[in-house]
């Protein structure tokens, strides 16, 4: 159980295998020449060997977003996981999450919107162009990432339903099933997050479809997550299957279990020490030595007029 | 029983140790390979620090359980590997605080000052490492020669309370999923507790023979020396 290795050798992926700075190139030449998501496909498992369907690869166009960071490696993003309902050791949720069926999947939304409904995953897919994001993430334990997130901006789907007037929160659920998940009440099943609605509406906040230019792995929150970057990771739920549309701030699962640790805005803050960790620095998953936080995860320019005038020792 | 379990030979006792001395080395084999080689997964400092620290508590609840396995089975020679259990406790503290100061502080006495004066949970585990200190030092059997058999056995008695705030410490620290921890207590519960029966059934005893045998008087203080 100490040292456990959760993929043999014979599932080696190709970033892992491929020097990075050509790996890279590689991913930009595909992005720039527009190529196909057959010939992309073919191209990949040409050079690469994997064993990737070919349909799973996504065709995005870049954001201005982006950060230009050095990417953590996609083994590193797709086995260290905090997925609770999987397991709660960083490996579990690679190892699990395979049991849950992606398709069909349907997302609710619903509440003070004038036009709830429930959207299928396929047409979700097709709500607005997939953009390449590639953000830094960054969890409450202390670590963080450089994720390249396939996905669309939250808006572009809350717009689609019309919020009222009314609407001041956006909650979110998580799917839950105990025939394939963790029946232990280790948090409150399922899952729940959520926003302000100016953050959920905030350029930033996208939900995510894909990683690495595929398909969402399940261990990452297939087949549809929350990204917000310049919150902690928890913030960011998983597998999501209602959006509702709320005038109260709606409740949540980290913070139901520790009101003193996990704050309903999480917003990354090196000043604000959790009570059980500093959180004025980080360890970037690759590296050895600790890097300094970065207020609101570096996103400050971006986010900080959101909490102007809020003591955010009170709003942790 | 086969007789060389009931009795075995100093040969025999010594292929024992060697065999439980090789042993606990694994742990700390595995994870110095598994730095070499890279395969300790995303963030190796974490792995080495959790499988140090769970190492450690292992073994202290290992060494705790040498006293009660000896006396339910009679195999009275377990004794002789106690003293190497607990220094192999204290190997795996000692790697676990040296992980936590360098590899994952970087010597960075400052946050460290701060976790240790702030944060509870790394408290409990710091005072449990400093407690084991002179434990280890006092180890040898020239240190019980000269503490002499009753003082030596009254400091190591601290064993018990140190246990105690190793375990806080997992506890404290964990995140949700209190399993883990709440099974080292439970061990914990019932390693403390046997002896907390042991002490209560010895006392009864001593008030139902008045007036007590003259080998009751004083605690039975059994120290072998080999």
């Amino acid at each position: 159980m100490l040292i456990r290795s959760t993929s043999g050798p014979a599932d080696v992926r190709p970033a892992e295998i491929t020097p990075r700075p050509l790996f890279e190139e590689r991913r930009r030449f595909l992005l720039r020449s527009g190529l196909g998501i057959a010939a992309g496909a073919a191209l990949w498992q040409g050079l690469g060997g994997t064993a990737r369907a070919a349909s799973e690869r996504l065709a995005t166009i870049a954001s201005p977003l982006s950060t230009t960071e050095a990417m953590t490696e996609r083994k590193a993003v797709t086995s260290y996981n905090n997925f609770y309902e999987f397991g709660t050791d960083k490996g579990d949720p690679a190892q699990n999450a395979g049991r849950m069926l992606t398709r069909p999947w349907t997302v609710a939304v619903e509440g003070l919107a004038g036009k709830p409904r429930r959207f299928d995953i396929d047409e979700l897919l097709k709500l607005a162009p997939l953009e390449e994001r590639i953000y830094r993430l960054r969890c409450v334990e202390g670590w963080s990432m450089v994720i390249p997130w396939v996905g669309f901006p939250l808006a572009a789907l809350l717009k689609a339903v019309e919020p009222l007037g009314s609407a001041k929160y956006v909650e979110f659920l998580s799917h839950y099933d105990p025939e394939i998940m963790l029946r232990r009440p280790v948090l409150q099943w399922p899952y729940a997050e959520g926003l302000r609605l100016d953050e959920a509406l905030h350029p930033l906040t996208i939900l995510a479809v894909g990683l690495y230019g595929e398909v969402l792995p399940n261990q990452n929150g297939a087949p549809i997550r929350l990204v917000v970057p310049w919150k902690y990771g928890f913030k960011s739920i998983k597998s999501i299957t209602t959006i509702r549309l709320t005038e109260r701030q709606p409740a949540t699962s980290w913070r139901r279990a520790a009101p003193h640790e996990y704050g309903f805005y999480a917003n990354v803050n090196p000043e604000v020490s959790h009570p059980r960790w500093s959180q004025a620095t980080e360890r970037r998953i690759g590296e050895i030595r600790k890097r300094p936080t970065l207020m609101f995860n570096g996103y400050a320019e971006q986010v900080a007029s959101l909490y102007q005038g809020m003591d955010l020792r009170t709003y942790y | 029983m086969p007789n060389f379990l009931r009795a075995p030979s100093g040969t025999q006792i010594a292929l024992v140790k060697a065999t439980v001395f090789l042993a606990c080395l694994v742990p700390a084999a595995q994870l110095a390979l598994g730095w070499q080689n890279d395969t300790l997964g995303a963030n190796p400092i974490e792995t080495i620090t959790r499988a140090s620290g769970e190492w450690t508590l292992r073994l202290l609840l290992i060494t705790l359980a040498v006293s009660p396995l000896r006396r339910y089975t009679g195999l009275h020679w377990l004794i002789r590997l106690r003293r190497m259990l607990g220094l192999f406790a204290f190997a795996y503290a000692a790697a676990h605080f040296t992980t936590y100061v360098w590899l994952d502080q970087f010597f960075d006495w400052q946050a460290i000052a701060r976790d240790i004066l702030d944060r509870p949970f790394i408290t409990v585990g710091f005072a449990a490492f400093v407690l084991l200190i002179p434990l280890a030092a006092t180890s040898s059997n020239a240190a019980i020669r000269r503490l002499g058999g009753r003082r030596w056995q009254s400091l190591h008695r601290s064993i018990y309370a140190i246990a105690i705030l190793a375990v806080a410490h997992f506890w404290w620290l964990v995140k949700a999923d209190l399993l883990k921890p709440f099974i080292y207590a439970l061990i914990l519960a019932a390693l403390l507790g046997l002896r907390a029966w042991w002490r209560e059934q010895e006392r009864r005893r001593q008030l139902s023979v008045p007036p007590p045998a003259k080998h009751l008087e004083r605690p039975v203080i059994r120290i072998v020396q080999k």
